[in-house]
């Protein structure tokens, strides 16, 4: 059985559809990149994913394995308050929290596993700063390495490379790469289209209504894809 | 003088005084630093104003206060809760409805129903906490000691989710953390502060005791463990000077122990512009 499954699912806020009549299934293993343009409801359907908003009608199912708590996620946006004072690895650490189960404190390996993503993400020198004093790019930085503390199973990343330079943002899609040869399913929102093509399985393009879903090598060739990556220019 | 306090610390009342004021203002700091961060300032001001209705319903009834107080109040605090993180309803305008309403209702009760003369000095004793903490028996500071202690142990065993759910609720619930029953918590955890802290500084100043030592911190200090750590310092040193210099001066000890908040706060302030511009 597939890890999620989405039956014909509508979303929306306050009753009024977004997206209609979606359908499709993540399994194991999978990389699945969901592109289209701003407004399209792809950070309302991650939400939906992770169980923060109800379906307006249909039905998501994930296969009996998938907790919770074994979920790495990056939100879009993440609205810290000014002044909080919170330093880099207590927020990496906050990541591992779901492993902790009703143990009250952080283990060897979890400590050990944070300063690990730290370094990955080339924050490790960061560690005891503010994170409010970051600049944003580095505030991304740690909010990902907070991502892959979190996961287990599946990774929910939306817009990883907002605000990443040229070089982070190709070592991010190869440590994404990395963690997917490693089992992990990932589910991201990009609107990197070379990228997306390139580390990609499955795509999912989504426009108030799904306009594709399926393998990249299927969508390569679809006129969707030709007018999305080419600015919306007709040939 | 240092002579006359040495004499002060023989009596019981002062030991209990002071013991029992250390630990209220450790866990009103310990706490502190959430509610602040989380925006919930306004929830321990209005819950402050439900145990003061709550204490003046015992009053009338003729009971013991804390055993009525604290369960009105830990209800208070999961309903103001509730509301706060429902988007529909305004949250400040429905706390503050509360918040004057139990304030309103437990005047208009001990004023109709009290059979004490001096109604508006019981009034002000609950209100300003002019005397009640040098009058506390041995078992109100045993209650004191098993309560806090609960505190203390609640805030140590779930800190770390606790900092989760203060810091991003949204990422914390959507990998799995149970954020319903942290807030749950931290809002009960609140109602048996604030219940504890009627003795020491009387309703309407507790929220002082919540607020200030977490705001001096913050002014200085930039990471949550040493934020959490340095608010609960500075809120006992600041709660046992109030108290000895309210014992040596006869002054209240309530507003005494606020007002060595505040210049805490305006000496972290200070402190906190002058290590910027170095
Ligand atoms: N909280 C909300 N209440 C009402 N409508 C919302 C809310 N959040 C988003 N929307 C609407 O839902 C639609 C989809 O939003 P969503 O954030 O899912 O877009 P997106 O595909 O992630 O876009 P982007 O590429 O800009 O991130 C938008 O038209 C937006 O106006
Ligand atoms: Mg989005």
């Amino acid at each position: 059985m597939a890890l999620i499954n989405v039956n014909d699912v509508s979303l929306g806020y306050e009753g009024k559809p977004i997206v209609k009549n979606l359908n499709f299934s993540v399994n194991k293993g999978d990389y699945l990149c969901i592109v289209g343009e701003n407004g399209s409801g792809k950070s309302t359907l991650m939400k939906t994913l992770l169980g923060q908003k109800n379906v307006l009608s249909g039905k998501i199912e994930y296969s009996e394995g998938l907790k919770q708590t074994e979920i790495g996620y990056l939100p879009q946006q993440t609205e810290v308050q000014k002044d909080f004072p919170a330093s880099v690895k207590e927020i990496v650490l906050s990541g591992c929290l779901n492993g902790c189960g009703i143990r009250p404190f952080y283990s060897k390996s979890q400590k050990a596993a944070a300063s690990e993503n730290m370094k990955k993400l080339g924050i490790a020198e960061l560690s005891a700063r503010c994170y409010r004093e970051l600049s944003g790019g580095q505030q991304q930085r740690v909010l990902l390495a907070r991502a892959l503390c979190a996961t287990k199973k599946l990774i929910l990343l939306d817009e990883p490379a907002a605000g990443l330079d040229p070089v982070v943002t190709q070592n991010l899609y190869k440590i994404i790469k990395e963690i997917n040869d490693d089992g992990i399913t990932v589910i991201m929102v990009s609107h990197d289209m070379e990228a997306a093509m390139k580390y990609a399985s499955h795509i999912l393009h989504i426009c108030h209504k799904p306009l594709f879903f399926g393998k990249k090598e299927d969508y390569a060739v679809t006129d969707v894809c030709c007018q999305f990556t080419d600015g919306g220019e007709e040939k | 003088m240092i002579e006359q306090l040495f004499n002060y610390f023989s009596y019981p009342f002062v030991k209990y005084a002071l013991t029992a004021g250390v630990l209220i203002a450790l866990c009103a700091a310990l706490l502190g630093v959430s509610l602040v961060l989380k925006r919930y300032s306004m929830i321990g001001d209005g819950l402050s104003h439900v145990a003061f209705g709550a204490i003046a319903v015992a009053t009338v009834c003729g009971a013991a206060p804390m055993t009525v107080a604290l369960p009105i109040t830990v209800v208070a605090a999961v309903i103001l809760l509730g509301i706060n993180s429902n988007k529909k309803i305004k949250g400040d305008a429905a706390i503050a409805m509360i918040s004057v309403g139990a304030l309103a209702l437990g005047y208009l009760l001990l004023n109709i129903f009290s059979a004490s003369s001096n109604v508006s000095g019981d009034v002000c004793t609950t209100l300003f906490g002019s005397t009640s903490i040098l009058t506390l028996s041995k078992t109100d500071v045993i209650l004191c000691l098993a309560l806090t202690a609960v505190v203390i142990l609640v805030f140590v065993l779930f800190y770390h989710k606790i900092f989760a759910v203060t810091f991003d609720e949204t990422f914390a619930s959507a990998t799995g953390t149970n954020t319903k029953a942290i807030n749950t918590m931290i809002a009960i955890v609140t109602a048996v502060v604030i219940v504890l802290a009627m003795n020491l500084v009387g309703a309407l100043l507790i929220s002082a005791l919540i607020i200030f030592p977490a705001l001096s911190a913050m002014r200085i200090f930039k990471s949550f463990l040493s934020v959490i750590i340095s608010s609960a310092v500075i809120s006992v040193i600041c709660a046992v000077t109030g108290i000895l210099i309210a014992i040596l001066y006869g002054t209240p000890v309530g507003s005494t122990i606020v007002a060595a908040d505040i210049a805490a706060f305006l000496i972290c302030t200070l402190f906190g512009k002058i290590s910027k511009r170095s």
